[in-house]
Order: C-alpha cells, then sequence, then structure tokens
C-alpha cells in the first residue's frame, strides 16, 4: 500500500545535516560541562538524587540502544526489555553463583543479550516493519514467559536476589556497595557506551542504516543487503541493552521477570519519543524526563501509565521530533 | 481416549476466540494496514461492559451481546476519526505507535474504572449445565462459543465474497486511491472497517466474559496471542486467520495437559517454527511484506 511508503517522519539526517558553524562547538562544550558537573554530583546532591540519576543514566542507555534500530534503522520494536532483562539475569546469576568482579559481568550480560538478540532478530527482520513489531512484541513476552516457568534456572516470579557486589575487576579498588560510588562507576561505563554507540551512528554503517529507514527498496537495489544491515543493528542495540540491564540490576538488588514484560520494552519507546528519535541525545534527555515525571506523577496517583498513553499519543500526532527534537529544530534553523 | 476429546474440544473453544481476534486484526490491517495495538483492549472493554451490564446493572446476558458491541465500534469510530487519521500517510511506525498509546490508555483506564481485581460474569442460565459429547461432558457454554465462531466465520466469509459492502471494502483495500476515484468514499469505508473490526473483537469480548476471569491483563494476553495466530496463518489471510487459531488452541489444549512444565513457551515455539519454514505464515502470501 503505497500511502505508508511516503516520507519516513523518524528521519535521523534531517536533523545533523544543516547545523550553523557557531553550533559546532557549543555542543561538545555543554557536554562536557555536562559531564563535569555529574561527575561532582555526590560530592553537593544528597542520595536520592544520587538514585534517580543513576536510573536516568541507566535508562537513558536503555533508550539510546534501542533508537539505534528505532530511529536510525526505522524500525519500531516492542520488545526490547528481552535484552535487558537478559543482560539484568546473567549479571544477577553471575554475581550470586560464581561471585565475578562486576566488569566481567557486564561484558557476559552483552554477550548473552547479543547472542539472544541474534537468535530473536534473524526471525524477525525477514518481514516488514509491521511484522516485525508483532515479533518483538511476541518473542520479547516468550522470554518473559520462560522466566516465568523455568523456576530452577530463573527463580520464576521471585527473580534473583541475595547477590552482593564485591570488587569491579581491572585491579579497581572501588567500595562499589556506596551508591555513590556506583553512581560513577554507571555514569562512566554509561559515557563510554554512549560514545561508542555514537560513532556506530556517524560510521558508513550508521548511514547506511539510515539510508535503509528512508528507503529500504532502493538501498537493496544498490546491492546491500538489507536484511543483514538490519540484523547487526538489532544485535548491537541489544548489546548496549543488555549492558544497560546489566548496570540495573545491581541498582534494583534483584533481576525479576517484570523486567522482561512488554511494558518494560514500553519505556525506551515511550522516552525516545518523549525526548526526540531524531537527535542522538534525545533518547537521554527523554529518559531523564520520564524518570522525573514518574517520580513526581507517581507521588499523586498510581494511573501514570494513563498519562503516558495520552503523552505519547499527542506527541506522535503533533510532536513527532519529541521534545528536544522540536528544540534544537528550532534553534538550529534559526 | 476421552482425554484426547477432552483436550481437543478445550482447544476448540480457545480456537474459536482467537479466531474472533484474530480476524478483526486481518480485517483492519487489509483496509488501513495497520497492525491494531489496541484490538486486545477493545476485545477487554466488550468484557467489561458485560460485566457493568449484567453483573452490576442486572440485565441479562443477551442484550448486553448486543450493546456491549454497538459501544465499542462506536468508541472506535470515535478513535479513527479523531486520533488515527491524523498519521494515514505517515511512515508506518506511527500509526503503531498511535495504537500503543490506546492499547497504553485502555489499560490503564479499565483499572482506574473497574479497578486490578478480577471479575466474574456467569453464563446465561440457558447455557448453564454441561452436555456429553463422545462419552466426555462438556460445558455447554464451550458448545456455544465454538457455534457461535462457525456462525460469525460464515457471516464474515458471506459478508465479503457475496455482497456489495463485501466488494467496496475489498476494492479499498485493493488500492485505495482507485476506489476513491471511481466513488467510493474510503474515509468512511476505513472508518467503518475500523469500528466493524472492533464490533468483532467486543463480541469476542462479551463470549468470553462468563467462560474466562475478567481482569485488566486479559486485553494484554489475547492481543500477543493473537499476534501468533497471524504470523502462524499469515498476516491478511482469512483463512489463515482461521488455521492460525486452530493451531494455537490445539497447542493450548494439548499442551496444556500433557506438556504442563513448559506448556506457557510452545505457543512461541510453534510460531518461530512456521517462521523458519515460511516466514510469510502457512497461508500468507509473499507480496504481503
Amino acid at each position: 500500500m503505497n500511502r505508508n511508503a511516503s516520507a519516513p517522519s523518524a528521519s535521523v539526517a534531517a536533523g545533523a545535516a544543516a547545523r550553523p558553524s557557531g553550533w559546532r562547538l557549543a555542543v561538545p562544550l555543554s557536554l562536557v560541562l555536562l559531564l563535569a558537573v555529574l561527575a561532582a554530583l555526590p560530592s553537593f546532591a544528597p542520595y536520592f538524587y544520587i538514585f534517580v540519576v543513576t536510573e536516568i543514566l541507566i535508562m537513558g542507555l536503555f533508550a539510546a540502544s534501542f533508537n539505534l534500530i528505532f530511529g536510525y534503522t526505522g524500525m519500531l520494536s516492542f520488545g526490547h526489555a528481552a535484552f535487558f532483562g537478559m543482560g539484568a539475569y546473567t549479571t544477577a546469576m553471575l554475581l550470586l553463583h560464581v561471585e565475578l568482579p562486576l566488569v566481567w559481568a557486564l561484558l557476559a550480560s552483552m554477550a548473552t543479550a547479543a547472542l539472544l538478540a541474534l537468535v530473536i532478530g534473524f526471525l524477525s527482520v525477514r518481514l516488514s516493519e509491521v511484522y516485525f513489531a508483532m515479533l518483538t512484541l511476541a518473542f520479547g513476552m516468550m522470554v518473559y514467559a520462560v522466566a516465568h516457568q523455568w523456576r530452577s534456572l530463573t527463580n520464576g516470579s521471585d527473580g534473583i536476589t541475595g547477590f552482593l557486589l564485591r570488587d569491579f575487576g581491572l585491579g579497581l579498588d572501588l567500595q562499589l556497595a556506596d551508591p555513590a560510588v556506583y553512581y560513577r562507576v554507571v555514569l562512566a561505563v554509561v559515557a563510554i557506551a554512549a560514545a561508542v554507540l555514537y560513532l556506530i551512528t556517524r560510521s558508513s554503517f550508521g548511514l547506511m542504516l539510515r539510508a535503509i529507514s528512508e528507503n529500504p527498496e532502493r538501498v537493496a537495489f544498490c546491492g546491500i543487503d538489507v536484511r543483514r544491515h538490519r540484523l547487526a543493528a538489532f544485535v548491537i542495540a541489544g548489546l548496549f541493552a543488555g549492558l544497560a540491564g546489566a548496570l540495573f540490576a545491581p541498582f534494583n538488588r534483584v533481576a525479576s521477570p517484570d523486567m522482561l514484560h512488554w511494558s518494560q520494552s514500553a519505556e525506551p519507546v515511550l522516552m525516545t519519543i518523549l525526548g526526540g528519535a531524531g537527535y542522538f541525545l534525545g533518547p537521554f534527555f527523554g529518559a531523564a524526563m520520564f524518570v522525573l515525571l514518574e517520580t513526581w506523577i507517581t507521588s499523586y496517583t498510581e494511573h501514570w501509565m494513563l498519562f503516558l498513553g495520552i503523552a505519547l499519543a499527542l506527541l506522535v500526532m503533533f510532536f513527532r521530533r519529541g521534545v528536544l527534537g522540536t528544540l534544537l529544530d528550532r534553534m538550529l534553523r534559526r | 481416549m476421552p482425554s484426547i476429546i477432552a483436550a481437543l474440544l478445550n482447544s476448540l473453544d480457545i480456537a474459536m476466540l482467537l479466531f474472533v481476534i484474530a480476524v478483526g486484526l486481518n480485517i483492519i490491517f487489509g483496509v488501513l494496514n495497520i497492525i491494531n495495538f489496541a484490538h486486545g483492549g477493545l476485545y477487554m472493554l466488550g468484557a467489561y461492559f458485560t460485566y457493568t451490564l449484567v453483573g452490576r446493572l442486572g440485565l441479562p446476558f443477551w442484550p448486553a451481546l448486543l450493546l456491549a458491541p454497538l459501544a465499542v465500534a462506536a468508541i472506535a469510530a470515535v478513535l479513527e476519526r479523531l486520533v488515527l487519521y491524523r498519521v494515514y500517510g505517515r511512515h508506518v511506525t506511527d500509526s503503531l505507535l498511535l495504537t500503543f498509546a490506546l492499547l497504553l490508555i485502555i489499560d490503564e483506564g479499565v483499572r482506574m474504572i473497574w479497578g486490578s481485581g478480577i471479575h466474574v460474569v456467569r453464563p446465561p442460565e440457558l447455557l448453564q449445565g454441561r452436555v456429553n459429547f463422545a462419552g466426555v461432558s462438556y460445558p455447554l457454554y464451550s458448545a456455544f462459543v465454538i457455534t457461535s465462531g462457525v456462525v460469525l466465520l460464515a457471516a464474515l466469509w458471506a459478508l465479503f465474497n457475496r455482497t456489495r459492502i463485501g466488494r467496496v471494502v475489498r476494492a479499498a483495500a485493493i488500492d485505495r486511491d482507485m476506489a476513491q476515484t471511481i466513488g467510493i468514499n474510503v474515509p468512511a469505508v476505513v472508518t467503518g472497517v475500523f469500528a466493524f473490526g472492533a464490533w468483532i473483537a467486543a463480541i469476542g469480548g462479551v463470549v468470553a466474559a462468563p467462560m474466562r476471569a475478567i481482569d485488566p491483563g486479559m486485553g494484554d494476553k489475547i492481543i500477543i496471542e493473537s499476534f501468533i495466530v497471524v504470523v502462524i496463518g499469515g498476516l491478511g489471510s482469512f483463512p489463515g486467520a482461521l488455521l492460525g487459531a486452530l493451531v494455537l488452541g490445539l497447542i493450548h489444549g494439548f499442551g496444556g495437559r500433557y506438556l504442563p512444565q513448559i506448556n506457557l513457551v510452545l505457543p512461541y515455539i510453534g510460531m518461530a517454527l512456521v517462521l523458519l519454514w515460511r516466514p510469510h505464515g502457512l497461508l500468507g502470501r509473499r507480496a504481503a511484506a
């Protein structure tokens, strides 16, 4: 049907293309400033805010990994929590049973999540975007069902608890049990991961993904294997989602099936739409808004999902570029 | 042997319910080219309206079977006119996002209005009790579900293949520009089809109300199962919806009885196998991609 083949609205290319020269230094400079403030946060902010910002950073990485397949490749996944949860379970189990240093648990989580993404992706990227949305949701819920039913491995609905953070590894002497220290570890890992993700989006591979989201048929005619590129993007996205989940499990002190449920998959979708899929930092910005709004609204009402649904509908209808996207579009085009 | 027949009969009423939901998904996909993530929510609204009409207001079951689906169809028509139409012509992900937003709104709205607990509706007096079938005692209500599924199947087939309305809808599904050119009011057809799909889903919800627990998770549960049905049968295929529903019904009926330790995962394994063997589903056309 031809009406859906017209201009993709999730275009990432538009924002980055026409950037006036005055802004070229402003963005990296403000990022460095932001990182410095974030690194110094524990020295002046109370623990409550340390927890909030830790969650924002982890969820921001989760949303940014989702945006590699959504904003950049043009495929909407409703099953991204499968990889987040896979990372969380891997780290929780390794810390509980093997007592590995954290850094090795993180790396192992990335590997298991990427492997799961390879299997699910292989089955899901072969057909249209519509199939992809359905299949990722269904396979995501499959992982949820496995976590529920395979009690001997996953401890069923109770999840994995009682694991301890010992050392970080790599010869670093860090008191990970201290929330301020764990926060700084999260900040460093997320910053490195975000930098790697950013480089991927700016590489020729990233450019190809954007071309695929604009017009997959045309890219295929040029002799490019669209399916393989989509699968590669899906695996990379799964890998970073696994890292986010691996950071989240020690923070949350539990890896539970809730982390695999479709409502968990909805979170990176909402964060990305909220912030804006068109800019690399959009999902991080969206995650910050999401976590702050959640903290604020859930103190008044338990029906916070209703607000999310209405916000998502309004954003998709009227502000498709998201909050950060709309703001930056205004500033950069003036 | 009786246990096999019991499993078979159990499979059939689940299959009929899944067919009713999946066929609505397929009809909407055929004309609007979107997968309605809120379809399970509309089914759930049908069940909750039945609870309010029958369980709260004390109405008999039969008027509820008429009223609840009409109310849901009206809601769906309004949603299509006010919300969905805004993203026609945009990238397909936008319409997926919008129906997903509707799913969140309906889910949480149901929790707000009716609470998170489980509600129960009793079957109508006429359909209480059991029948004997091939030596197996079987609830009369399940026999009613299977019969109504077959009636709906026949009615839908006749509607799409034997009436003028069916031809108009099929024309709009095949080529909406051409349909518009020859004088079909395509926007009205689109609204009508969306409302019609919701109406069918709500009938499923009303019929499900007396045999399944009514809770806020019922919509999510059925939509994921319907996706499996649609993927197994082939997206957009009417006979595919029936075949997929039968396959998944059998997986449930027999898996729950003979492989209870992995019964939750079996539907997905079935779906993965079909995807490996026939990516477009058992009866799907290649062109569907």
